[in-house]
Parts: structure tokens; sequence; C-alpha cells
């Protein structure tokens, strides 16, 4: 299957009902992506599809086709952290970090929807997302302080 | 000896591997990539109890060699058992089964697919025995403590007024977002672990043992690590051991990493259990005895529950002085999945009961008192004595944790709601940082430090230590300390992997000891470092054992004594929702003040509290394990629930700095702290919104409807 990677094009020998988490991971090596539940629950496994976040472990990698797929790995654009990844830094919002990929995503599809969301909008925003570290409360500041 | 003033102690620096955890570079031990390596997986039993009568291997799968391996108990090199404190637990089942989640027989495959279809053609068959599911049925226990202080039965007789309350918690899990996992690398006799783990010298010991290895051939690296709380305190050791019994016998690197639904069915919980409290005090709220029985349940071997109930039984007067008190704690044996470390390590349960008691004395008192008006009039002070007779010399937060909290509590604010009751909750506690008793004596903990050859002017320098970073911060902070006491920008400073082949053992990640201890070991060391660069060159290396003051003391026969070098302290206040028709409770604020002596990273400091608040709001509310045939009905992340974002309150963390003289900068331990609190405080609320009292967490829409119907 082909589909594109963080702004590039990519092309998977792989049977297509294969879950994407495990193609991004172990055919394409994006393993920022990080598997926590395998069933949809905890968000750790979140991607962006044509800038949708998903479960990648719900998602056959078939169903990516032409479609194009953001992960953790695509926040940073030349090498500069996004003022997102930067904030999450500064706020303390990444504490054992295994959530912080998936935690990113969708704050990050947040803030391209809605500029000023307010900090009940980013509960709502971030609910697929579980955290056990922080207490979502960094997480929140830290979202909060990107908005525009 | 004089140190430079800090420059970046108390200052919230970027964290250490910060840009490596936003972009996705931090590797995990699943995101290792091992050239050759097999998937594993581990059998469990499927009884409670009885022996194996028979494992047999369908003859119509292709068992060779070259396609799979398997470890029955037979094949262990060494002693069959998992080393900790008693040597009851096997790395797997010979013939007994003690409970329903006990490993059998290990398999591995070079794929997975492969390695299911081994799984489905194997047969083990049981003789069964009635099974001890219940602390009610349980007549063994792994232990007993008695702390005696006064005379109870001789204060009740002149005390005005005698309450009995009994109070009960439940199970809970860690559920760190990164289940168990390990992969084992054989080389020739050595063999090499990288996992999820804490303590990275307790899978180091039990990986010798059983598998017979030297100190030299056992080597134990932490991968970065996602989340533990306790839940890879010791359980990587058994999860260490198996995958390294694969690689042994597949004579290949094995992968052996746990999905969701294994880690919540088998791994260790928070102990459950059931405390009762009689608690005599005079008309004008004088405090007379305290008589205290605690029963946990260990579950089906004995991991570390001799000590969780230790801190559970030290910590069950709570933060009051009290003349007479009785303290009778056991642990018992069950066949259920052995419980182990959690954040607050018995604490938590005790302190709920403790804490939940001021409100019942005060209720019984009506004369106008108020439970904070008798937390004001027992609470420890400066020169206070405890139930072990320790005598409270230094760093006592009680009175400025209380204060600060209800200044920064808002008025309650009306609900709003018709069918939804406001109402508010607080409760003071204490958590003894470091090990119990004679722990770091025992332990002897060790760090060292080095300027490396091109370390003088300019150069680098490398912390030793094989404590790990968790997400609390360990990295950091040591760079913190280790620069400020070398003089030198953190960016010289550099840490050395947690990897038992480099580093010293400066003992497990836990008991929050990290930032008091180890980090007060980093301190001294970097400063005897920078004292010796006046006059050696680099290369250059310092270490640094602990050596336990000569003012601590303590008698583990008769629990008296100094339980612990010096306390933390928090009081919790939270307003919590009551929906009346439908029992659901929601805590919308949370507002905590916390003596932690020092915060040498504020921002850190305060996730660590606000993380741990929202995991004991957790267990006072939707965090309920249901037991069926001995283990987890609800085995499964989505019938098992941690707070999201939406049910987690508001919350506002006041750090207190009340400096501990012996902690690197005046710190204290505090990680397990922030767990302690919240439980009793939302109890309180509910009983603030509804009238009724609960004692019992978690406090489920079931129980909360119920307590109200039968009002």
């Amino acid at each position: 299957m082909r589909f594109t990677l963080n702004g590039r094009p990519v092309s998977v020998d792989s049977p297509g009902s294969r879950r994407l988490l495990d193609v991004l991971r172990e055919d394409l090596g994006a393993t920022g992506t990080k598997e926590g539940c395998g069933e949809g629950e905890c968000g750790a496994c979140s991607v962006l599809i044509d800038g949708e976040v998903v479960d990648s472990c719900l998602v056959a990698a078939g169903q990516v086709e032409g479609c194009e797929v953001t992960t953790v790995e695509g926040l940073a654009q030349g090498g500069e952290l996004s003022a997102l990844q930067r904030s999450f830094i500064e706020h303390g919002a990444a504490q054992c970090g295994i959530c912080t990929p998936g935690m990113l995503l969708a704050a990050h599809v947040l803030l391209t929807q809605q500029r000023r969301p307010t900090a009940a909008e980013v509960r709502v925003a971030l609910a697929g997302n579980l955290c056990r570290c922080t207490g979502y409360t960094k997480i929140i500041d830290a979202v909060l302080a990107c908005a525009k | 000896m004089p140190r430079p003033p800090s420059t970046t102690v108390g200052r919230s620096v970027p964290r250490r591997e910060g840009v490596a955890k936003v972009t996705g570079e931090a590797l995990y031990t699943d995101d290792l990539v091992v050239p050759g390596a097999w998937y594993g997986k581990t059998i469990r039993s499927t009884i409670a109890r009885g022996t194996i009568r028979a494992i047999t291997f369908d003859p119509s799968f292709d068992w060779s060699p070259s396609r799979v391996a398997v470890v029955t108990a037979e094949d262990i090199p060494g002693e069959n058992v998992v080393q900790l404190i008693r040597d009851d637990q096997p790395a797997l089942a010979e013939r007994e089964i003690r409970h329903r989640e006990e490993p059998v027989l290990l398999i591995a495959a070079p794929d997975r697919a492969t390695l299911e279809e081994a799984a489905r053609h194997v047969r083990i068959t049981y003789d069964q025995t009635e099974p001890v599911l219940t602390l009610e049925d349980a007549t063994e226990a792994f232990t007993q403590i008695e702390i005696t202080k006064g005379d109870v039965a001789a204060a009740e007789l002149d005390a005005d007024l005698v309450t009995e309350r009994t109070f009960r918690v439940g199970l809970q899990e860690q559920l760190y977002i990164e289940p168990q996992g390990a992969i084992a690398i054989p080389d020739g006799q050595a063999m090499k672990v990288i996992g999820s783990l804490q303590c990275p010298y307790y899978v180091h010991r039990a990986l010798k043992r059983a598998l017979n290895l030297t100190d030299e051939q056992a080597i134990v690296v932490q991968a970065e690590t996602g989340g533990g709380f306790g839940g890879k305190e010791e359980y990587p050791s058994l999860v260490a051991i198996h995958a390294a019994l694969l690689a042994r016998k597949a004579g290949r690197p094995v992968r052996l990493i746990y999905d969701r639904h294994e880690d919540l069915a088998a791994t260790t919980k928070r102990h459950p259990g059931v405390i009762k409290h009689r608690t005599a005090v005079r008309w004008d709220g004088t405090l007379v005895s305290q008589d205290i029985e605690i029963v946990l349940d260990g579950g089906a071997y004995c991991t570390l529950t001799p000590v969780v109930l230790s801190r559970a039984a030290i910590h069950a007067t709570g933060p009051y002085v009290c003349p007479n008190v009785r303290i009778r704690a056991r642990a018992m044996v069950t066949n259920t999945p052995p419980n182990g470390a959690f954040r607050g390590f018995g604490a938590p349960q005790s302190l709920f009961a403790a804490e939940l008691m001021v409100e019942h004395v005060a209720e019984q008192l009506q004369r106008g008192v108020t439970s904070v008006d008798l937390r004001r009039q027992w609470m420890l002070h400066l020169g206070d004595t405890t139930a072990t007779g320790q005598k409270l010399t230094e760093s006592v937060g009680s009175e400025l944790v209380l204060d600060a909290a209800l200044k920064a509590a808002p008025p309650v604010r009306p609900s709003g709601r018709p069918a939804v009751r406001r109402g508010r909750g607080l409760s003071l506690v204490f958590h003894g940082s470091g090990f119990t008793g004679s722990g770091e004596k025992k332990l002897s903990g060790k760090v060292a430090i080095e300027a490396l050859a091109d370390g003088g002017g300019g150069g680098t320098f490398q912390i030793l230590t094989a404590s790990t970073e968790i997400g609390q911060g360990t990295k950091t902070i040591f760079c913190q300390l280790a620069a400020d006491a070398l003089g030198v920008p953190i960016e010289r400073i550099v840490l050395a992997p947690q990897d038992t082949s480099l580093v010293p053992d400066s003992g497990p990640t836990v008991a929050s000891r990290t930032a008091m201890i180890v980090g007060g070991l980093i301190q001294d060391a970097a400063t005897e470092l920078r004292n010796r660069l006046q006059r050696e060159k680099a290369p250059l290396r310092v270490e640094k054992t602990y050596v336990q003051p000569d003012s601590i003391h303590w008698d583990e026969a008769t629990y008296q004594g100094d339980a612990y070098p010096v306390y933390a302290w928090a009081c919790t206040i939270v307003d919590v929702d009551v929906d009346m028709t439908t029992g659901e409770v929601r805590v919308t604020d949370l507002v905590t003040a916390v003596d932690c002596g020092k915060a040498l990273h504020p921002v850190m400091a305060e996730g660590q509290i606000e993380g741990g608040a929202l995991q004991a709001v957790g267990w006072a509310t939707i965090e309920e394990i249901k037991m069926k045939d001995g283990g987890y009905q609800n085995d499964r992340l989505a019938t098992y629930l941690i707070p999201t974002a939406l049910d987690a309150p508001n919350i506002r963390t006041i750090l207190v700095e009340n400096p501990y003289s012996r902690g690197p900068y005046g710190a204290k331990g505090i990680g397990e702290l922030p767990m302690d609190g919240p439980a009793p405080a939302i109890i309180a609320a509910i009983h603030d919104a509804t009238g009724v009292w609960l004692d019992e967490v978690p406090a489920t829409p079931e129980k909360v409807l119920a307590a109200c119907a039968s009002r």
C-alpha cells in the first residue's frame, strides 16, 4: 500500500489487514507511536489520518491507502520543535512520556481547528488520551499556552 | 562544608530527556530493534488453587526447536524462585498452583502467528482444591506487626466517648501506560536483559539466582520507562527471568512484552484491606487512645507485603499525637494474584481510615467542634512523639499545610442543579520519606561521580547511579544537584545509563527516597569532587556510600524508634458533586498544600503531586476491581477505568518549603505522599453533600446510591 507519512510518500508491501500501528512501528520504524492497550481505550497510539485523530491500533493498514498519515515524528519541522512541543517541555506536560506522542497529536489537531480553546475544550479534546503521571493539569496548561 | 549557591536548584530547568519524549525519539522497551529476536509468551494457570496433573503438547503441532522454544520449571538452571523478601514465589509453577495467573510455562517463536498457534496446542490439566478467595476466609498470615504506646485499655476507662468504625479499601492497578516488558539477549555465558523497570539491581539479583549467573554474567539495563508507580518495582524481576529463560532455551534474543490485558490480569495491585478503629476522647476533644486493627490481603505470594504492612501500621494513627496507641496489623494469604508495591505502599490504606476517624469523632462530639478543629487539637508538632516513640525534631509541616490549604480554597459554590449536591472534604496526612527503619542502613546505597578525562576546565562530569527515571524527574534533579555542587553549568553534566554493568547500586527507585537520599549522596560526591579538583586532575572519580546518621535509631523487634528520617506533610481539600439520581461522584476541585522541604524543581514537584492526587481520586471513585473465580473480572482497559482529562478535577498545588537539614537543599521525598490525602477527603465531601458516610473506597455510584437509599 502507498500513503504519505509525515509529508513523505511511503510504500509498504504488507497485508492490508495488519494494524496501522504495527506497520508504522515495525515496517516504517516510526516507534514514536506507542501501544498502551491495543483496544482503542488509551490513545497512546494516536496518529492523524488526513488531519483526524485516530487510534492506530484499531485501523487496518489498508484503510490508509492514499491518505496522509502524521505521527509524532512529523511534528518537528526541519529539526525545529513545534511551539506545542516546546510548550510541553516548558510546562512539564511530559513526565514518563509514553502518552506524550498521542497527547501532542490530539492537542495539535485541536489547535489547528480552534485557535483559542477554553480549558474545558482542551479537556474534551484530550479525553481519549490517558495519562497516569500528570493529573492532566500541566498538559492542559501547555496546550492553553499555545493558543493564539 | 560551604556549598556554592544554587543556580539551577529551585528552578524549573528543561527536563533532561524532554526533547526525546516530545519527538518520539525516546526508546522504550518495545521500541528497541533487536535483530533475530523471537517473541515470547507466558502460559498461565486457569485455576486459583490446586496441582498440575499434566502438561501435554499436542503432537499435531510441529514442536521442533527451530520453530519454537518451550520452557518449563525443569529448564531453570538456577533456583526456581523470584528473589525478593521470601523465597515463596517460583518463576514457573512446578506442581502447586496458588493463584489463577500463576506462570506455568513459556513459549517463544519467530513470529506472533506461530507463537499463538503453539499456545493453542498446549494443554494443562489440574487437580483443583478449594481456594481461599476472601479476607474473611483467610487463616494464614504472611506477617504480623504490633505497635504499642501507653496502655489503651486503661486509658479508655478514663475517656468520655469511644467511637468505633470499620473501613474498607479496594484493589487498585498502577496502570502505567506502558505495559510490562523485557528483552533478553544471550551472549555466551552472559545474559543481558533490557526492560521497563524501576529497580535494576532487584532484577539483577533475581536473574543471577534463577539463571545461576555471576555478577558479571547478569546485565540489566533500564530502557526508557513509561511509568511505574511501584508496579515496576518487583514484577519486572519475573518478566526478566522469563525472557531470559526463553532466550537461553532458544539461543537467541527474546522479546517478552505484555499486552494490556495480561498486564491487568497478572501483575501486582494495591493491597485491599479492612481497617478497624476504636478511638477514645474526652468531651473537650482531647485524644486519649487509638486502638487500630489493620488486615491486608497479600494474595498468593509474599512479594513486598511485609514492608507494605509495616508502612501501613506506622502511618495508621494519622499525623496525630496520642498518648495511648495499639496498632495490630496483619497481612493474609489468599489464592488471588499477589499484591505488591504501589505508590503510598500501605499508607493510603491506613491513612484513609485514620482521617475518616477524625470526622466520625468530630461528629460524635456534637459540640460545634469541626473536624478541622480536632485536627488542630491533635496534630503532631515539633517535639511531639509518634506511636513508635519517634520524637519529631525538625521539619514538621502539619500546621503549615493545613493553614496554606484552607487559605487557598475558595468558598464552596452551589452546584446549581437540583439533582446534584455539592460538598467539601479535607484531609491532613504525613508520609515517611525514604525507607522504613533501618532500610537505608542495610542497603548502603552507593553513587559515583566522575570528572571525565576532559573534565577539569570546561569538560564534562558523569553521574553514575542505578536510580531510574520513570517520569518523576530523576535525571533532571540529579543533574541540577551535581551542577550546583560542582559550580558548573548543567549542560556539562551527563548521566551514565542505568546499566548494572556500569553503575553502582544506589538502591531501588522507590519509597520517596530518590531525591532525598540518592540526591543527597550525589550532592556530597559532587562537592568532594569539586574540592579534590582544586589539587588533582581529571579523570577523577568520587564514590559515596550512604551512612546512617548516628542520631537515627530503630528497633525492628519492638517497632520502636525513628521509623523514618523525616516526614512530608499534606493537606488536601476537595469539592465533589454527587448526582443523587445516578450516584455518580465527580471531584470538581482539589487544592493540596504539600510540605516538600524544598522544591528542587517546582514544576516537576507540582506535576508529581498532581498526578498522585488524580491517581488517588481514581482509587476513591471509579477504579474498582471485581473478583471472579480468583481472578479480576474487569481485566481490560475498557472495563477498568482510570480518570480521563474530563474526569480530572481542577487541581491547585501549593508547595510549602519547610527544609529538612539532611536533605539536599532541604528536600524531602514526596513521590508517594500525594496518594494519601484525596481518598478520605472525597468520602468526607460525599458526606458533606449527602449526609451519608461510606467508609470505603471506591465510592462507586452503586455504593453511593445504596448508602443514600438506606439512610
